[in-house]
């Protein structure tokens, strides 16, 4: 319970963006709904809104990220920003310094927002349990916990394709046990009232919790995919796989690989969505990677004012608090 | 206050006021630009009336508000949008209420971030006095005097009238 609250300040507005459990469903529309508003600011010829001027936002990555890493930067210098990269991976970790003595020294640097992505889960909750009151905290993915921002540029990309949440069917294949980026997005689409979430993919990369997060599990592509609106495909995450879970990459393509064929079971205006990095002829044919219900890379264009969104709310919150 | 037939006779005199005003700045195919809400309705209103065939622009300031850092991220209202490519064109800026100058303000360097137009016209249905910038309409329907702490808003977009919240 703790955990939810930390998210929220003394009136209920957002001031980190942790994970999406216990967020309302008033405060995900209200993300969607500024994000809508911030697409434009890619289409100016000057991409640019004055919202953050003066602010200092530092990208603080103990994991490698292009996309994310590159879509947190865009967004908090097309609110016109200062931004800091800092990869600690190559820092002062190696020097022995504590996370505790770095965030002491980047706060005294007076900056306002920390975005975190880090390879242990909880990470991002630790950090923002310890930074100064005013400083606000995104998660940009902590282990296989939560990708909260993603789940939301997934939304907005449903969205934007689907209108109404409360008629979709959607279906999530693949690695859920250690995605999470699945986590996150199953939490918005029950929140958000999608009715049918199907999660699909093979027994051992299904987590056993997996009915008691509202999901219908499958075990066969064609059946999952079955009427289906969108399509979610995940990465295998193999850099996360301690043991043998898989018999081997050809093998999976053959019963969880989504070819053409495998998508004519979905609706035929279905989307098909990927976080990306994709590992074609993995989890995906390049036929329906490139193809014409691709949506792949309008998430990464709605990614940018997603967190624009985000990191406007938290960062505007009238007045601040004690 | 001032009820919707009235609101109407004020938008025929500004639709000619701006027309004469155009004339004699020789412009002849300006562009059109409301600030969202108010603005936007009055700007449908006179580009009817004054039959332009561009499609109209419409301004949402809600990112370029000088108030951030004070009282946070407004309420939203739809996005900006603009139709049409505004380097060196003629722009009809046109808001509700004319007051402090600070939409203007803020609607001036978010238009400027599409373009660098030609110039750029100011027409507002209601001014009243407080400017805090140096800002003033090139045309107005009317001024209205107003206690400390009223505030005047005009409400639509059907019928529109013009009303006067007490202090």
């Amino acid at each position: 319970m703790r955990e939810r609250d930390i998210q929220l300040d003394d009136q209920g507005r957002l001031r980190h963006f942790l994970t999406i459990e216990g967020l309302s469903r008033e405060i995900l529309t209200e993300i969607l709904d500024y994000a809508e508003n911030f697409t434009t600011v890619g289409h100016q010829p000057v991409k640019k809104v004055p919202l953050l001027r003066g602010r200092t936002i530092i990208n603080l990555f103990f994991e490698v990220s292009t996309r994310t890493r590159t879509t947190f930067e865009l967004a908090a210098k097309r609110l016109s920003a200062d931004v800091l990269n800092i990869n600690v991976s190559a820092s002062s970790t190696a020097k022995g310094e504590s996370l505790l003595d770095m965030l002491r020294n980047l706060e005294a640097m007076h900056c306002d927002m920390f975005v975190v992505r880090h390879a242990s889960p909880g990470a991002a909750h630790f950090i923002a349990r310890h930074v100064a009151p005013h400083v606000s905290v995104i998660n940009g993915g902590d282990g296989s916990h939560a990708h909260p921002t993603q789940a939301m540029l997934d939304m907005f990309t449903i969205r934007r394709h689907k209108g109404d949440f409360t008629r979709l069917s959607v279906a999530i294949v693949g690695d859920i046990m250690h995605s999470r980026v699945a986590r996150s997005q199953i939490h918005a689409l029950n929140i958000l009232g999608v009715p049918d979430v199907r999660v699909v993919g093979p027994e051992t990369l299904i987590p056993v919790e997996a009915p008691q997060l509202g999901v219908h599990v499958y075990h066969d592509l064609a059946a999952g995919l079955d009427g289906v609106d969108v399509v979610i495909m995940l990465r295998l995450q193999r850099e996360r796989m301690s043991r043998a879970l898989l018999p081997s990459a050809h093998e999976y393509f053959q019963c969880y690989g989504l070819t053409p064929e495998k998508l004519a079971c979905a609706r035929p205006d279905a989307i098909v969505m990927h976080p990306g990095p994709i590992n074609r002829g993995v989890e995906m044919d390049s036929a329906v990677a490139d193809g014409p219900q691709s949506v792949i890379l309008e998430q990464v264009t709605h990614g940018i004012a997603v967190r624009m969104a985000i990191m406007a709310m938290t960062l505007g919150r009238a007045g601040g608090e004690a | 206050m001032a009820d919707s037939t009235d609101v109407e006779t004020l938008l025929d005199r500004m639709a000619s006021d701006l027309q004469d005003h155009l004339r004699r700045a020789g412009i002849d195919d300006p562009l059109m630009v409301g600030i969202h809400t108010g603005g936007v309705w009055v700007a449908e209103a006179l580009h009817r009336r004054l039959g332009l065939d561009t499609p109209l622009g419409t301004l949402s300031i809600t990112f370029y508000r000088d108030d951030f850092t004070r009282i946070g991220l407004h309420p939203q209202v739809r996005p900006s949008h603009l139709p049409f490519a505004l380097d060196d064109r003629h722009v009809v800026l046109v808001d509700d209420v004319l007051y402090t100058g600070r939409t203007v303000r803020a609607a001036l360097n978010e238009l400027f971030d599409y373009g660098r137009p030609a110039s750029v016209k100011l027409a507002v249905l209601v001014t009243r006095p407080g400017r805090e910038l140096p800002i003033c309409a090139d045309v107005s329907a009317t001024g209205l005097e107003l206690a400390p702490g009223e505030h005047v808003k005009l409400t639509g977009p059907e019928p529109l009238a013009l009303v006067i919240q007490p202090a």
